[in-house]
């Protein structure tokens, strides 16, 4: 059965924009992708809005649904009541290229910074070898899709511009985790967690875990993780004093 | 496109907040939830008296150093104040660094943020890369302290089966005091044992897992622990104030104790 939305969807660029209402009836079964869609199809040709794949596996639609960061193509209609106004606006952490595409190339310039996986040497008969004990942790993190959801919601950088040099990240923590959990992995990054990365910038509002379509457990299996590898490291007095001992 | 140059005008709604749910529900319930539980714990530290009613020993007196303790655990020496500020510098500087707790009071009484795609409401904000907030990576010595004193509750529930008799001696008995003393003791180790820092120890700062069997074993259970760590949080935070106050008011002589044999 068919429902009628007025859809306040987000028009303009960086010099300015507004709120515009496109009144659109949903069909069942559709999701908000879709209507968005019907409006360029309908009422608004020149609407630009980043998509792909349209089955959540993409990362390309991220926007705002009432203010809360999700995918269009994943945010079915009958969340909403017939007749409710729905707010649609890009996200917010990152320039805003038009209507609801911004850019995150802030993003791709973090995870070139981040230090690659180094394999350990070879065993003898040639082979690395890695058990399923340990592969089944790092696991979680490759389903991250790169819809840059965390990176929106977290407010070390969507409420403070000045922190974007100094802040990776929770997408890039969810990638320094799989690389620093690796069972063949023998780069040591915590050096880089607590400088470069900012790890210490996180103060565990779990908004990122929130949000990731993916269901990855972003604060409790990577970051809160990393931060305890970083305190072994800089802050635990007993462990300084073992590797002082121990000539570590 | 370089980090620095990032735009600072980003272009887009610059609103606090379009959401349009009561957002605002959860930091208002933490911040007069954990108001309560300031509140009455720090006056029932301070107030130095009915802590104890044989065999019931309230947990914020457990473990009693102090000589003059109306129900003496280790009578170290005497203390002029009451001996409640001994110990529970453990267990709040465990809940105060918790990463769970770090979470509720940040949003609710920082405001940092008050909730997902809220505005932030610091307009320069530096996390935990500075004093005193850099102090929260001690928090795995805080499980160490407060995990000796998780012990000293679970030793004061087994004596919660000793009650006295009328002729000076003791005799084997369970009261409804005995099972609350359980119950308290039983939520705080869950909270103590499902804690991140303790899952990190157990297993979690290793890369190859496979080669511990033991320390996967352990980390494999905490982790299973640590996803109900928020749960175990508030059960244990409410039930131990629950606890002082049924020892409390027994030894006030408000309600009684309810015997079972």
């Amino acid at each position: 059965m068919a429902s009628e939305f007025t859809m306040r969807v987000w028009r303009g660029d960086l010099s300015g924009g507004e709120f515009k209402d496109y009144r659109v009836e949903a069909q069942e079964g559709m999701v908000v992708l879709d209507v968005i869609h019907t409006i360029q199809a309908t009422q608004a040709p020149d609407l630009a809005v980043r998509w792909n794949c349209k089955a959540g596996k993409c990362g390309s639609c991220s926007a705002e649904i009432n203010g809360k960061p999700r995918l269009l193509c994943m945010t079915r209609m009958n969340l909403f009541e017939p007749g409710e106004t729905i707010t649609i606006s890009p996200i917010k952490t990152f320039p805003l290229l038009r209507d609801l595409v911004t850019d995150v190339s802030f993003n791709y310039e973090k995870a070139k910074k981040i230090p690659a996986l180094k394999l350990k040497a070879k065993e003898a008969d040639g082979t690395r070898r890695m058990y399923q004990d340990d592969v089944d942790r790092v696991q979680e993190f490759h389903k991250c899709i790169e819809c840059f959801l965390c990176q929106d919601v977290c407010h070390v950088i969507r409420d403070h511009e000045d922190n974007k040099p100094e802040f990776a990240g929770p997408r890039s923590f969810v990638r320094l985790a799989s690389l620093e959990m690796h069972p063949l992995d023998e780069e040591d990054r915590r050096e880089f967690l607590k400088g470069d990365a900012g790890l210490g910038y996180c103060n565990i509002t779990k908004c990122c875990t929130e949000v990731c379509p993916e269901g990855i457990h972003i604060t409790d299996n990577a970051i809160i993780p990393l931060k305890e590898r970083v305190v072994d490291a800089y802050y635990d007095p007993v462990v300084w004093l073992m590797n002082k001992l121990t000539g570590k | 496109m370089s980090d620095q140059a990032v735009a600072v005008n980003r272009g887009g709604p610059t609103d606090k907040t379009l959401r349009i749910d009561a957002w605002w529900v959860e930091p208002a319930v933490t911040v007069g939830m954990l108001s309560t539980f300031l509140i009455y714990t720090t006056w029932a530290a301070l107030v130095n008296e009915h802590y104890y009613v044989a065999p019931y020993l309230s947990p914020f007196y457990s473990p009693c150093l102090s000589t003059s303790c109306a129900h003496v655990t280790l009578g170290l020496f005497d203390w002029p104040l009451s001996p409640a500020i001994l110990i529970l510098w453990a267990p709040a500087g465990f809940r105060l660094t918790c990463y769970y707790y770090r979470k509720a009071y940040y949003r609710s009484f920082w405001m940092s943020p008050p909730a997902c795609a809220v505005r932030d409401g610091h307009a320069q904000y530096s996390g935990e890369t500075r004093f005193p907030l850099l102090m929260q990576n001690l928090h795995r010595y805080f499980f160490y302290a407060a995990t000796l004193v998780v012990l000293f509750l679970w030793w004061d529930a087994l004596l919660a089966f000793r009650f006295p008799t009328t002729d000076g001696g003791s005799e084997f008995g369970l009261g409804l005091g005995t099972l609350v003393l359980i119950a308290n003791a039983a939520f705080l180790s869950l909270y103590s044992f499902s804690c991140h820092s303790c899952r990190h120890l157990c297993g979690g700062g290793l890369d190859v897992l496979s080669q511990s069997p033991l320390r996967l074993k352990l980390w494999r259970q905490v982790s299973r622990l640590n996803e109900n760590h928020m749960l175990f949080a508030w059960i244990s935070l409410v039930g131990v104030m629950l606890t002082d106050v049924y020892v409390r008011f027994i030894s006030m002589g408000y309600i009684s104790d309810v015997r079972f044999f």
